[in-house]
């Protein structure tokens, strides 16, 4: 089976900092992939590295197995569904214009943006008829980060990256997010790779964990074996369970 | 209370001044708003062109005008010189605030937006412009009322205008001539701000 997406032997320094450290690894389609670290570990770098926000300063990051650096970035990136913690709503766009962003970018009839930005609000949890015409500064933080994944779900992307997404949540909050991420994943089965610190959330999440430590790959596991890891790094965090 | 013999000089007179303004900040935005992009994308330029336009505000208004007149094909006597000169004093709060209001955009919002596939020319029309506007439209509003103010001394170096009034009240020290000249210029100013005041509450969303 084709990876959907590959890292083969990715370094990126600047200056004399060296982030990433020969980074290789592949996940299967549909999987879901928790990069696991302490900050400052690479994990946000190497998730930039997939929708070309960063390149390698060595090896490459194959998407589709075509290396980032050899596609059309505003196709690569219209078809890799982006979340991050501070949401990145556009303060100035409606819910419904936020969420029919990508698709109306892509060209898609009006009545079909409409139909899917009330499709995905529904989907996760907000209810079209309320929100649709509200702004990004009339809702809660949970709200909007709802909003932020609605949006990255729009334009039927091949990939979904999530960078640290519930981090800035009330732990109530964070956890009922995470339910509708795992009810999302398991009917979706979209490949996503899910960024976090937080070793509770990342084996809850993942199918897959890699965990990072100063730009090197520790270990890839799924979250069974990485309970019972013996690695420093996977003690370390195990620890903090 | 107004001499008949001064009103309709008055009324021609507010006139001019009305149009040297307009016409001058209207070339200020032209190149000010192109220029001040041109400087969120070049980070070498900002110094050299902010300090540029940081000297000419500092030269007095007067002295600028004088400076004008020998110069050939923007100087002389006349309204072309005081077009330069009021363009030249425009442009630093447009440049400045069209800079200041592009970069002050929410780091995680630009981001967002690239990472979403929006082209350049995309993000500076559908994010970096309608969130910067009320900045810019602020920096429009402080270079129009103040334009509006400088360009008395237009009449100095024969640019007319409202500086006519005052000029020559001066000179006769008629203080009825300085306040025909001097009242419709701050009636002016106040309506302009006033203006901009509607339009900041219309533009601005967040």
């Amino acid at each position: 089976m084709n990876a959907a997406l590959e890292f083969r032997q990715v370094s990126y320094r600047i200056g004399g900092n060296v982030i990433l450290d020969n980074l290789s690894f592949r996940i299967e389609p549909g999987r879901t992939l928790v990069l696991l670290g302490r900050s400052g570990s690479g994990k946000t770098t190497a998730l930039k590295m997939l929708n070309g926000l960063l390149f390698p300063t060595s090896g490459q990051v194959l998407v589709e197995s075509r290396a980032t650096t050899d596609w059309d970035l505003i196709q690569l990136r219209r078809s890799i569904g982006y979340v991050i913690q501070e949401v990145g709503l556009f303060p100035h766009f409606t819910i419904g214009e936020n969420v029919g962003l990508v698709p109306r970018l892509q060209g898609w009839p009006p009545q079909r943006i409409a139909a899917r930005v009330a499709e995905l609000l529904a989907q996760v949890g907000l209810d079209p008829a309320q929100f649709l015409d509200r702004y990004p500064r009339q809702l809660s933080g949970g709200q909007r980060q709802r909003v932020g994944v609605a949006r990255a779900l729009a334009a039927e992307p091949t990939l979904l990256l999530f960078d640290e997404p519930f981090g800035a949540l009330d732990p109530v909050t964070r956890v009922e997010l995470q339910d509708q991420f795992l009810e999302l994943r398991d009917r979706l089965q979209k490949t996503s790779i899910f960024v976090t610190h937080d070793v509770r959330e990342a084996v809850r999440l993942g199918t897959e964990i890699a965990l990072l430590h100063r730009g090197r790959l520790e270990e890839l596991t799924t979250p069974a074996e990485f309970l019972n890891s013996s690695g420093p790094e996977a003690r370390a965090f195990l620890s903090a369970l | 209370m107004i001499p008949p013999y001064l009103l309709q000089e008055m009324a021609q007179l507010t006139g001019e001044h009305f149009v040297l303004v307009l016409v001058s900040i209207a070339i200020a935005v032209a190149a000010g708003l192109p220029l001040g992009i041109f400087l969120t994308r070049r980070a070498e330029w900002r110094t050299p062109l902010l300090g540029f336009a940081n000297v000419m505000q500092t030269i007095p208004s007067l002295a600028l005008f004088g400076f004008l007149i020998p110069i050939p094909l923007i100087g002389g006597i006349g309204k072309r010189s005081a077009i330069v000169a009021l363009v030249l004093y425009a442009l630093l709060p447009i440049l400045r605030n069209t800079l200041a209001g592009i970069l002050g955009v929410d780091a995680a919002v630009r981001e967002s937006a690239i990472a979403m596939g929006m082209t350049g020319r995309q993000l500076l029309w559908e994010v970096e412009l309608p969130l910067a506007a009320p900045t810019i439209l602020a920096g429009v509003r402080i270079a129009t009322v103040t334009t509006i103010g400088t360009a008395t001394i237009a009449a100095a170096i024969g640019g007319g205008g409202l500086g006519v009034f005052i000029f020559r009240g001066i000179a006769s020290v008629d203080t009825t001539q300085i306040l025909a000249g001097a009242i419709p210029a701050a009636l002016l100013a106040l309506l302009s701000d006033g203006g901009f005041s509607w339009i900041e509450r219309r533009v601005s969303v967040t």
